[in-house]
């Protein structure tokens, strides 16, 4: 044994083996061990007619759960549900109720049974260290021993070597048989149903918005022309479709040169999915003209594109480019110009 | 004995039963070995059991749910008895999980009795855990065990998260954006997992079917097991107990399986069920027809996840902004990626720490006799340290709701989460482990002077003292009976060699046991008796004074 801190255990002494003790202090003069404390004799124990009041607890609990149960029983038939929504608070309120005080009684019961009236004497059952024997240990050696001689497991190498490459290869074709769970994404994830001249509409209605119609400080939420008709795919076309409308001050835009003509007369379309991880980022904020994604408080600046003022995501919403069409209503100019949603690897 | 002893009849429909069973199962010798096992008695080895209760509850009424739900993305017209989604386009999954709620009887209440207890079993999982590590139950033998628990923690959340998307509502389509949102964001592969696990783009009409059947089988199958290999690690190792008198690291000191833990174990499992049926009779959980069919397009204010996800969901709250970066034709998602990275570390660090004390302490004892929390300072203060940095991740994911309860800035509020990240876990790993000290040495004061008991004599020569009742052994042995541990010091190995290991290993000893307090040993309490002041004979002091 290296140096004195491995000093050996003395309190191990009634296992067979002794471990090291690594950096535990040994004391010499430790306070010895008083054994167990004096045993507590209850009232039950003592009077028998405490005992007899426990036990009639006891029984009035148990019965109080019969009445629980068949309270339940009642409660099930006599509060039927009907169209009338309150219906259903009571249903549930009552069976529940019945239910609960079914096993309540049966828990408190058995509980009150254990402490008032079965023997609390506290017992000293020993341990057996978990390591095994010097013994067994050397049986358990020679079995294993055998087995490697019967088997010539570790004699035969040509067997061993080929066993490990089939255990290593076996697993394959269970893998690949999950390929299938997902076709590869490629493009999808950079488009959406926007494209040039496509109606900005209403979300859920469909109906499309005319540039007249988005007064000073209001928001539209907005979904693509013909995706409210949609059947197939139409979650997966709006989650990353759905757009922001919103009209400004002219004069409180800040637009770069480059994306002046992305907006009409003040009025500025927004992607609605969150560049953090993809939460629809639902509010605005009239005065401050902020939008705040409800899921994890990004926050973002509609006067300037967007960017972003506050908040875990770090991409600017991207800006659906709009105008009007001969009738007035708000056409998009292009599809998003960039993928819209959450930062992924392929971007 | 081959000779046919006259093979008496059992009598009575019990004993005939015990030897039907016996004769085919050996019931006989399995009821002898375990029957009068002994289980400790503590209130804080409840907190596993309400766990697996819970978990008893949540098969029971996950069965029944299975009747009645359907795991279909399949869009159809809601035509039931909720008449503000009537006409309202849901998915077969949502449709379904309102009819249970508002068709069938007894059906909101085996819903809501579900969602309580998987609530309750992860709450007590971790309070069990934490049990666990703050009294040392973690030590030899039972690292691999705590390993086993630690997968269930982790199987429940995962069960949880699995069953919480089921509906198909507002609320939790809005989780599940927020998972493929940060499945996305991992390099490489993320773009390919997210197509995997939704069957092409989100939020597509795969995922409710593919999370019923993990959520069903594979997750409670698992659970199952990790559950048995638990339990059998209990029998074979037994149960822990806390130090006292007459406990020790060979015995174990309780009340016996039969028939006392049998009636308080399954007493105790219908308490745990009728609490949680209370619960659900009167409270209400998860309203899904509040929220709403999922629409990737509206989401509501002060959203929030079940609370065993709220640490995660927190920690994506509290990154800072603009941490993606472009790199190669790539993103790398940092704002994502740390959160993510971070809280797969902390969890690593909680299931390897037994390992961690293990190497420092080199201890190779087996431990069956818990630590006192304050007994071992430097443990309890990681632990708080743990603690303050996952109660902050958690307190995180309701920044805005704690910004408009109290009317103060979200931002601010935020800003201050992410400082107390940081500061906090260092704050309380000092004052944890300053208080464990400062209670420590007020144990060894009450062991070596005895308790104050307020009252003041006056001594015949006019000095006042306040007289000090002495413990008795049993209290007294509860006050000293710890381990102890010293520092080590950098000792070169046997080639002469101070290896990093050695350093590394010297330098945590110091920081773990540098500080440390010895308990009271006899030689110091005959010294502190045979003083002055010492209890005894301030007793016949007092004895005389009452003449």
């Amino acid at each position: 044994m290296a140096g004195k801190d491995l000093e050996k255990s003395k309190e191990a002494e009634g296992f067979e083996h002794e471990f090291e003790s690594g950096l535990a202090v040994i004391s010499e003069t430790k306070i010895s061990d008083p054994g167990l404390a004096p045993h507590r004799v209850r009232m039950t124990d003592k009077s028998p007619k405490h005992a007899k009041n426990a036990e009639r607890q006891v029984a009035v609990l148990f019965l109080l759960s019969v009445v629980g149960s068949f309270f339940a029983l009642w409660a099930y038939v006599a509060f039927p549900i009907t169209e009338d929504l309150a219906t259903v608070r009571a249903n549930n309120l009552w069976l529940g109720l019945g239910m609960t005080l079914s096993l309540l009684g049966i828990g408190i019961g058995a509980v009150h049974w254990a402490k008032t009236l079965m023997p609390d004497f506290e017992v000293s059952e020993a341990r057996h260290q978990t390591r095994g024997s010097e013994d067994v240990r050397a049986a358990a050696v020679e079995i294993v021993k055998l087995a490697d001689q019967e088997s010539g497991f570790s004699r035969r190498k040509l067997i061993r070597r080929t066993m490990y490459g089939a255990l290593a290869l076996f697993p394959l074709p269970a893998l690949i048989v999950f390929g299938d769970l997902g076709p590869v994404v490629g493009d999808s994830l950079r488009h959406t149903m926007w494209k040039k001249g496509t109606r900005l509409t209403k979300d859920p209605t469909g109906i499309p918005i005319k540039a007249s119609d988005v007064t000073l400080g209001s928001v539209f939420h907005v979904i693509p022309e013909g995706l409210a008709e949609m059947h197939e795919h139409k979650l997966e076309e709006k989650a990353k479709a759905a757009v922001l409308l919103v009209r400004l001050n002219q004069e409180d835009l800040k637009e770069d040169e480059a994306k002046k003509s992305w907006s009409y007369d003040g009025i500025v379309a927004y992607s609605k999915i969150c560049t953090h991880v993809g939460c629809p980022v639902a509010l605005y904020e009239q005065h401050t003209h902020h939008l705040l994604c409800p899921c994890h408080q990004s926050t973002f600046d509609v006067t300037e594109h967007c960017k972003v003022v506050f908040g875990p995501a770090s991409r600017s919403l991207p800006q659906l480019p709009i105008t009007v069409d001969a009738e007035g209503y708000l056409i998009a100019q292009s599809d998003f110009l960039e993928p819209v949603g959450p930062s992924f690897w392929e971007r | 004995m081959t000779t046919a002893v006259s093979e008496k009849k059992p009598e009575g429909a019990l004993a005939s039963t015990a030897n039907y069973l016996d004769e085919r199962l050996g019931v006989g010798s399995i009821l002898k070995n375990f029957g009068r096992k002994v289980f400790p008695d503590h209130w804080s080895f409840m907190l596993g059991e309400v766990a697996l209760y819970s978990f008893v509850i949540l098969l029971i009424s996950g069965t029944f749910l299975t009747f009645f739900y359907q795991p279909a993305m399949t869009e159809v017209i809601y035509d039931g008895s909720y008449v503000p989604l009537k006409g309202a386009q849901v998915s077969i999954a949502y449709a379904s999980s309102l009819d249970i709620s508002f068709e069938i009887r007894g059906g909101m209440l085996m819903r809501q009795v579900h969602h309580w207890s998987a609530l309750l079993f992860v709450a007590a999982a971790g309070l069990h855990m934490l049990r666990v590590f703050f009294t040392g139950a973690f030590r030899k033998p039972r690292e691999i065990n705590w390993l086993v628990g630690f997968m269930l923690f982790i199987l429940g959340m995962a069960a949880g998260f699995t069953g919480y998307s089921l509906p198909d509502d507002l609320l939790s389509g809005n989780g599940l954006r927020i998972i493929d949102g940060m499945i996305k964001g991992i390099p490489v592969i993320g773009t390919s997992i997210s197509a995997g696990l939704f069957g092409g783009e989100f939020p597509g009409t795969e995922i409710v079917a593919r999370l019923y059947g993990l959520h069903i089988l594979l997750v409670p199958a698992l659970i199952l097991i990790f559950i048995a290999i638990h339990l059998f690690m209990v029998v074979i190792h037994k149960h822990t107990h806390y130090s006292g008198p007459g406990r020790t690291d060979e015995n174990v000191v309780g009340y016996p399986l039969m028939p006392v833990y049998v009636a308080k174990a399954g007493g105790f499992f219908f308490i745990v069920f009728a609490v949680v049926m209370l619960i659900s009779a009167t409270f209400t959980i998860n309203p899904i027809w509040n929220y709403g069919p999922y629409d990737p397009s509206p989401v509501s204010a002060g959203t929030q996840p079940d609370w065993y996800i709220g640490w995660l969901d927190g920690a994506l709250r509290l990154a800072p902004t603009g941490l993606d970066i472009s790199f190669l034709g790539h993103t790398y998602p940092f704002g994502v990626l740390i959160p993510l990275v971070g809280s797969l570390v902390f969890l690593g660090l909680v299931a390897v720490y037994p390992f961690i004390e293990a190497w420092v302490t080199a201890d190779k004892r087996e431990h069956h006799v818990l630590d006192r929390p304050r007994n071992a300072p430097t443990r309890t203060a990681i632990g708080a340290a743990g603690v303050t940095f996952y109660g902050v991740l958690w307190a995180a994911a309701s920044t805005d709701l704690i910004a408009t309860f109290f009317q103060v800035s979200l931002n601010q509020v935020l800003v201050s989460m992410q400082v107390m990240l940081i500061v906090g876990p260092i704050f309380a790993y000092i004052v944890t482990k300053r208080t464990c000290l400062s209670l420590q040495r007020k144990d060894r004061e009450i062991v070596l002077h005895g308790r104050e008991t307020g009252r003041i004599v006056r001594l015949p020569h006019g000095e006042y003292i306040e007289v000090h009742e002495p413990l008795d052994k049993f209290e007294m042995y509860k006050l000293v009976d710890f381990k102890d541990y010293r520092p080590t010091i950098v000792r070169p190995n046997e080639k002469g060699k101070i290896t990093v290991g050695t350093r590394i290993r010297s330098a945590l000893s110091r920081i773990y046991f540098e500080d440390r307090i010895s308990p009271v040993s006899q030689s110091e309490l005959n010294e502190a008796q045979a003083h002055d002041h010492s209890p005894a004979i301030e007793a016949t002091k007092q004895e005389q004074l009452s003449k």
